[in-house]
């Protein structure tokens, strides 16, 4: 099949590939670019383990070519330390609030969790909920990931985390 | 001391051991997109390997023709069962004692069973081959409902098994049977049923579902010709127990085989067995000397690899009038698929599912299960649970109700008059296990009060007062659940896998510094193990968790263990571990005696370190002895301080709870609220409370699945209708009730360290208090028995039938 030269800003580095129209970008990531840090789970938009952040929207990378993302700013999990490799608010977060178990659905978990946040800085847990609705769990029951956007959003705004009572 | 010195609470806070809620090692890697999934596993040259799988329920094959698919670009080969037939591996064993086609042999038996096996370049070219591969089938009669399989003229599935009047549990009732298996006293139950004042009976299923780790079944598998080596990278929660699965049937020597378990993206029993895809990419890399990569996709994943469940319950219950039950007698009729492909300990045939007298003294019980064929996907994993226990306890939480509600007692008060006593301990069950602790009784109590139950009821009353008026459409239901598990298998005198004895083991190195290693037999697959193995280690030998390294997964370096399923980890590695430390600690007293210039009875054990007693300055720390054990050990002791231990536990464990599910149905839509879900754990010694609150939220998401919509479900021609996840309920965090979690502790009292398990709890518990709060909130309107999953759409049926739905 012919081959198609994409070029696309992947956690601010400028990369480029040679891929067939139907290689999905979760694909590319994965395989071209060799980051396997975006996770495939049902590969029917269902699941959300494959969510990347491209020019600012949470997308599910298993459901768009990568060449429909040429010329994309597209930023991934290995793109969300902070500069110095400490972990970010969400990521500690995450780790804090015990957000995450086996660990297969946590970047495109803490992908969208970053965008939620740029969308919404301050959501209420009913917020939270429906905003990462689009992402499956199947270990941690989500009531911790809840917790771990609230701890991420509170250390973001600069305020004290206020853990709810159970 | 002067006031540097660390308090004794310092130096215990420092280890970070027993009771810490300590933070996951393992998350630094999984938050950064860092894991090492099999998937991310990438060699040079690898091959993709993916199947052309069967559109029928039950056909013959009547040709495969590969001839264009091998035209495609990429595509390298296309394996068959003739090609499997070379090498011997066209069916394969089962752990069941069956077996199974690895590719369709002659027929198919399920709805997209694996019919060929296309090898290519990378996984698009391999699907490219898989439309090129022209199969012709000749379609036979679907046998779907499981209540038919056994009728006379029922379809014959297993041709294989032609005159076959014994399988693997004994005689064969019929063509599609697959075995009868009883437990306890026939006579003395029959006598109890005449004699009983009341009695129950209900035919209570429990449907097929399917355990859906967010990571489907993969594997890597790479043979390396010169040196006769065969590597497999694959998701799987006992690696061992696959290791030796292949140098059995593969014929290759154990020491050639070596199997990585890395990172595991949720297992919930579906990466127990093997499957056809580990057996097609091993065959596939030794034929082209590549390594070969297969993983399957959700579809396939849901409709072919361990479905869980499918058992039909008939159950009855004999007690007095005053509600003291006498008898139960339970017959199964259990859905194995087309082929017994359940994983259970060897001897089980129904797993543990004789716990089913649950937390209740029953004088006398039996119980029979017939497996049958059907044809649908083969399986039967303990999906978050021991072997059927999820099916033992929502049989009996169940009939527990259904007693109550026929008896007009309250279904908590039933079951306090017939828990089983704490003096009674341990206690011998009617159907022959030996349950070692409990205090049923104030666990339920607590349950009761921390909801406030008879504030509930009296709301309840109210409510359904104020719907007989015709004020409201709503009706409310409290679900009542209390479970007894059975985990930890298992004693070698009663378990095994394959013959093998179901330990487990740890081997613990400690570093001249301080710092160690422990390696496993098990295999984490999110429970956080390289977090709890080292808080378990930290106590007892006084090293901090941080400088423990736990290592699992690597057949080559991890001692033989049986693996991670069956909440048999902290039970039984749990155990190893202990016990490997104080052999480690033993040591150490020797060599701190030596240095210390005492006798060794004369040191007393003091948090981080050995004292001499009476003499409190002098101590030695476990870091310093270390060091010791590596330059000044005791003339005639060998240097170093490692120790190994393979445990084999005495009994298992029997983990207990209370949960209470407050839950409000609209019975003109169906729509079902939560209300509030109330869930009290006593797992014994609690070893890390965060983690332990993680499990539990994680298995009352996967029961609150279960009992409200998640199915495999198969029309009449046998077509999956539930294979992917728009049909399969996955709850979302916005359909996910809030969890509230409480605990008891009652210590095991054979278990080194008291611990009991608790990662599957919260599934086998959660499903009744769910299934019995839909019940309950009917019951009022005559209803005895709903079956699940309780959907809106089923809710509104139930509505329907019950007469109370109102068109508008």
């Amino acid at each position: 099949m012919a081959k198609t030269q994409i070029t696309m800003k992947v956690n601010g580095a400028e990369v480029e590939g040679l891929v067939e129209p139907r290689t999905l970008l979760v694909h590319f990531i994965r395989e071209n670019l060799q980051m396997t840090g975006t996770h495939i789970g049902c590969e029917t938009t269902h699941c959300g383990a494959c969510t990347v952040d491209i020019d600012g929207m949470s997308v599910k990378s298993c459901t768009m070519f990568a060449v429909q993302a040429d010329g994309s700013d597209v930023t991934t999990i290995e793109g969300m330390a902070n500069p110095d490799g400490s972990l970010s608010a969400l990521q500690e977060g995450f780790r804090m609030m015990h957000g995450l178990q086996c660990g297969f659905c946590t970047p495109g978990m803490i992908m969208r969790a970053q965008r939620l946040l740029k969308e919404n800085p301050s959501p209420t847990e009913a917020e939270i909920r429906m905003g990462i609705s689009g992402n499956i769990c199947r270990c941690t029951g989500y009531q911790n990931i809840v917790k771990a956007i609230q701890y991420a959003a509170a250390k973001i705004n600069g305020v004290e985390f206020r853990e709810a009572a159970e | 001391m002067n006031d540097m010195t660390p308090t004794r609470e310092q130096r215990t806070a420092a280890l970070e051991g027993l009771g810490c809620k300590r933070k996951r090692v393992e998350d630094i890697r999984f938050t950064q997109g860092k894991g090492n999934y099999v998937d991310d596993v990438k060699l040079p040259g690898m091959l993709h390997g993916d199947f052309v799988r069967s559109p029928h329920a039950h056909a013959r094959v009547k040709s495969i023709d590969d001839s264009e698919a091998l035209k495609v670009p990429g595509v390298l080969a296309v394996i068959t069962a003739e090609t499997l037939k070379t090498v011997n591996l066209a069916w394969m064993p089962t752990l069941a004692g069956d077996v199974q086609m690895v590719l369709a042999d002659g027929k198919v038996l399920f709805q997209n069973q694996e019919v060929a096996f296309v090898v290519a370049t990378d996984r698009y070219a391999a699907d490219d081959g898989i439309n090129k591969v022209k199969v012709e089938y000749e379609p036979l009669p679907p046998l779907i409902d499981p209540f038919k399989a056994m009728d006379a003229d029922a379809p014959v599935l297993r041709e294989d098994l032609a005159g076959k009047t014994t399988g693997a549990h004994g005689p064969r009732k019929h063509h599609n049977h697959i075995f009868e298996w009883t437990v306890g006293d026939k006579e003395l139950t029959d006598a109890a049923f005449k004699k009983a004042e009341v009695t129950i009976k209900e035919m209570i299923s429990y449907h097929r579902t399917h355990p859906s780790p967010l990571e489907t079944c993969q594997c890597v598998c790479s043979f390396d010709k010169i040196k006769g080596e065969l590597t497999i990278w694959g998701t799987f929660q006992a690696p061992h127990v696959i290791r030796t699965v292949v140098a059995l049937i593969a014929k290759l020597p154990e020491q050639k085989i070596h199997v990585i378990s890395p990172d595991i993206g949720g297992g919930f029993g579906n990466k127990v067995g093997a499957y056809p895809g580990y057996i097609c990419a091993a065959v596939a890399s030794i034929v082209t000397g590549k390594p070969v990569k297969w993983v399957e996709d959700r579809i396939e994943n849901l409709t072919a690899t361990s479905f869980a469940r499918d058992y039909h319950m008939t159950t009855e219950i004999a007690a007095t009038k005053q509600g003291k039950v006498t008898g139960l007698r339970v017959h199964v009729l259990a859905d194995h698929g087309a082929f017994d492909a359940c994983a259970d300990p060897s001897k089980w045939p129904a797993g543990f599912f004789n716990i089913v007298t649950g937390s209740y003294d029953f004088p006398t019980a039996h119980l029979a299960v017939d497996g049958i064929y059907t044809n649908k996907a083969p399986g039967g994993v303990a999906y978050r649970c021991s072997f059927r226990v999820t099916e033992a306890a929502y049989c009996i939480e169940r009939a527990m109700d259904i007693l109550a509600q026929k008896l007009g007692m309250d279904p908590a008060e039933l079951r306090l008059k017939n828990f089983i006593r704490p003096e009674q301990f341990p206690y011998h069950s009617a159907l022959g296990w030996e349950y070692d602790s409990g205090d049923y009784g104030t666990a339920m109590r607590k349950a009761m009060e921390t909801v406030k139950y008879a504030e509930l009821r009296k709301e309840q009353e109210a409510l359904r007062a104020a719907f007989k008026r015709g004020e409201t459409r709503e009706i409310m239901g409290i679900g009542v659940s209390f479970f007894t598990e059975i985990v930890g298998a298992g004693p070698s005198k009663n378990c095994d896998i394959l013959g093998i004895a179901m330990f487990d083991s740890c081997e613990i190195r400690m570093h001249p510094t301080g710092a160690g290693i422990a390696r496993m037999g098990t295999k984490s697959q999110g429970q956080g193990h390289e977090t709890t193995w080292a808080q378990i280690i930290a106590t007892e030998i006084g090293i901090p968790a941080d400088n423990i390294m736990v290592e699992e997964g690597n057949t080559d370096t991890a001692p033989y263990g049986l693996g991670t399923y069956g909440s048999r980890s902290t039970p039984v590695a749990g155990a190893a571990i202990a016990m490997a430390a104080r052999k480690i600690k033993a040591k150490a007293q020797m060599i701190a005696a030596y240095k210390l210039e005492v006798h060794e009875d004369d040191l007393e054990w003091d948090i981080d370190g050995f004292r001499v007693k009476g003499l409190p300055e002098k101590f030695m720390s476990m870091k310093d002895i270390c060091w010791a054990a590596y330059n000044s050990v005791p003339p005639g002791m060998e240097p170093g301080l490692e120790a190994v231990s393979y445990y084999d536990p005495p009994n298992m464990t029997y983990p207990f709870g209370a949960y209470i599910c407050v839950m409000t149905i609209d019975v003109d839509t169906g729509v079902y609220k939560v209300r509030r879900f109330y869930a009290l754990d006593d797992c014994g010694t609690r070893i890390n409370p965060m983690i332990i609150e993680g499990q539990v939220h994680g298995g009352l998401t996967e029961a609150f699945a279960i009992a409200m919509g998640q199915e495999i479900r198969y029309d009449a021609e046998g077509n999956v209708v539930t294979g992917s996840f728009m049909d399969f309920f996955m709850p979302t965090a916005v359909e996910t009730p809030h969890w509230e979690t409480d605990f008891t502790v009652t210590p095991s009292p054979h278990h080194p360290i008291g611990a009991k398990g608790v990662g599957e709890s919260p599934n086998v518990g959660g499903v009744p208090a769910f299934s019995n709060a839909v019940n309950d909130a009917f019951s009022f309107l005559g209803s005895t028995h709903i079956q699940m999953p309780h959907d809106f759409w089923r809710n509104w049926q139930a509505a329907k039938n019950l007469g109370v739905f109102e068109a508008a």
